[in-house]
């Protein structure tokens, strides 16, 4: 776990320098999500393996990037461009990215694609899981819960649906926007397994994604926008802004000593 | 037309394991002979556009040919931005098929009526538009959608069942088709999709002076190459069963925009008068009031 935790810390740290050189918005979103992707891929995904993973709210897309810059996708001069004019890393995900499945940006998209590719290695009778990241304001769009009817009518148990619990989304926290509660009962009622974890304890991270169900599974991570970086946490604000030079240094201090 | 699109698919489905037909609850009569012989392959995705074409997208993504099988602007309008972003952007390799063109839902009154489809799909730089004439232009359209898959657009007459003389066997987009040869003339009928009938009639009325092709395959991707076989005629006459806006017609008109050229060709779009939104009657009886002429 110490290998996950030190590459959280890495990815954290070129999300809050990227975020700096490029005045780009969604430093928060990338934050919440760093210890769940760090996990997906330090045990689940291989290059030309069976596993697949799907970044569905791809304005997190710089967390995405910072990991496949440390795993060796993208190169750092590449990394470094992103957000610049005629630069291959825009600010939301990209197919046109190594390691990248989906360019995805505009919400609600993820999880139909997911449910397909899941569907076709049951047609194939291939191993392998899919994993997608939602966000919660994206659960607004009514695409996903199209493909939730779709996924647990079909018993896509081979997919698994992992919610980015933030509580935050564009404009205000969830609760004040449109209210998710009771979100669990939700997924419940649609005839998944669901579970609810701390989506920054890598340990219970792993635990869950490990599990091997009957059932398609959703794991509701509870996070905290802007994790890592007790300024930007929990704050509506840092969805849209980036970094001044003092906060950068400040940031980065913080997350140095942690 | 619809039968027929069944029964090619269920011939490749057969050779060929990567076929899949998704339908969105719709295809009452026509759907069921692949659904029999290829219960594996063929999903009802149930009344829900946008998930049905992102899993079109997710199946064709992990080496699957998918069909999407609906009718009117379900699987276009309701579900624009998957098409766009999932199937057109990441190139997949997914056919859209609506049937009941132009006014073949007539009486299901204007939420029923494809009017408006040309205007979104060909605005996606990878799609190709396949609106076939008769039966053959189908089995022209789909031989070619079969060997070469791709992002595509297939618009179906409800009823039509028509075998036009004359059609080539094999057909890439942007190819003309012929119909009718005038020689001496350089007048030009060019027409996509189900307008045989006011074609023909055009034709009568102008006492036979035009060259009649029909276009089955087009779209953004061979919109170049279609300015130098236009500019060999002097005057063009388009035909559609869309209205004007967006259109088939519309499309040969920014072909001729884009060229400097000296030459003056008259162009004349020919398209279902936008007059018959709000209008109910069958196909016949809002033809003839708003149909092209």
């Amino acid at each position: 776990m110490k290998n996950i935790e030190r590459l959280s810390k890495k990815i954290r740290k070129n999300i809050l320098k990227i975020s700096y050189q490029s005045k780009s918005a969604h430093i928060a979103s990338s934050l919440s999500i760093v210890d769940i992707i760090a996990t997906i891929y330090s045990k689940f995904i291989k290059k030309n393996g069976n596993n697949i993973f799907i970044l569905s709210k791809g304005h997190a897309c710089l967390a995405h990037y910072c990991l496949l810059h440390e795993l060796g996708y993208i190169k750092k001069k590449v990394l470094n461009s992103f957000g610049k004019n005629g630069t291959v890393l825009m600010s939301h995900s990209s197919h046109l990215v190594p390691g990248v499945n989906l360019s995805t940006g505009s919400l609600g998209h993820g999880l139909p694609v997911s449910t397909g590719i899941a569907l076709s290695k049951k047609i194939k009778e291939e191993k392998g899981k899919v994993f997608v990241l939602l966000s919660d304001g994206e659960l607004n769009e009514g695409s996903n819960w199209e493909s939730l009817l779709f996924l647990t009518h079909h018993n896509l148990n081979n997919l698994v649906i992992v919610i980015d619990y933030n509580k935050i989304q564009s404009l205000d926290f969830v609760r004040k926007t449109i209210k998710l509660q009771p979100l669990k009962d939700k997924f419940l009622s649609f005839g998944c397994k669901v579970s609810e974890i701390n989506g920054h304890n890598d340990k219970e991270i792993l635990n869950c994604l490990k599990k091997k169900t009957k059932k398609p599974l959703v794991i509701i991570a509870n996070t905290i926008k802007g994790k890592g970086v007790s300024f930007m946490e929990n704050k509506v604000l840092w969805h849209y802004k980036s970094p001044n030079l003092k906060e950068l240094i400040s940031g980065l201090k913080e997350l140095d000593n942690n | 037309m619809r039968n027929l699109f069944i029964d090619i698919l269920v011939k490749e489905a057969r050779l060929n394991k990567k076929i899949v037909l998704i339908v969105g609850d719709l295809g009452f009569n026509v759907v069921e002979p692949f659904k029999k012989e290829f219960p594996n392959r063929f999903f009802n995705a149930g009344v829900s556009e946008q998930s049905m074409i992102g899993i079109a997208a997710g199946l064709s993504m992990n080496g699957f040919q998918v069909f999407v099988y609906s009718i009117a602007n379900f699987p276009t309008f309701r579900c624009a931005e998957q098409i766009r972003n999932d199937l057109d952007y990441h190139k997949l390799p997914v056919t859209v098929v609506s049937v009941g063109s132009g006014l073949g839902y007539g009486n299901l009154g204007y939420t029923h009526h494809g009017l408006q489809d040309y205007a979104l799909m060909r605005s996606f730089p990878n799609t190709i538009i396949c609106s076939p004439a008769d039966n053959n232009e189908l089995k022209s359209s789909m031989k070619f959608l079969l060997k070469n898959p791709l992002p595509s657009y297939l618009r179906l007459d409800k009823s039509l069942d028509l075998t036009i003389n004359n059609n080539k066997g094999k057909i890439n987009p942007g190819d003309w088709n012929l119909i009718q040869k005038q020689k001496n003339s350089k007048k030009l009928l060019i027409s996509t999709g189900s307008t045989y009938k006011d074609c023909k009639n055009f034709i009568k009325n102008q006492k036979g002076q035009y060259n009649w092709y029909s276009i089955p395959m087009w779209g953004m991707k061979v919109k170049s190459s279609q300015y130098k076989k236009l500019s060999k005629f002097n005057e063009i006459v388009t035909f559609e069963n869309h209205i004007q806006d967006g259109g088939f017609g519309s499309w040969i008109n920014e072909v001729l925009s884009v060229k400097k050229s000296k030459k003056k060709i008259f162009v004349q779009n020919k398209f279902i008068n936008s007059k018959v939104i709000g209008k109910v009657g069958s196909e016949i009886y809002l033809n003839k009031l708003y149909g092209p002429r």
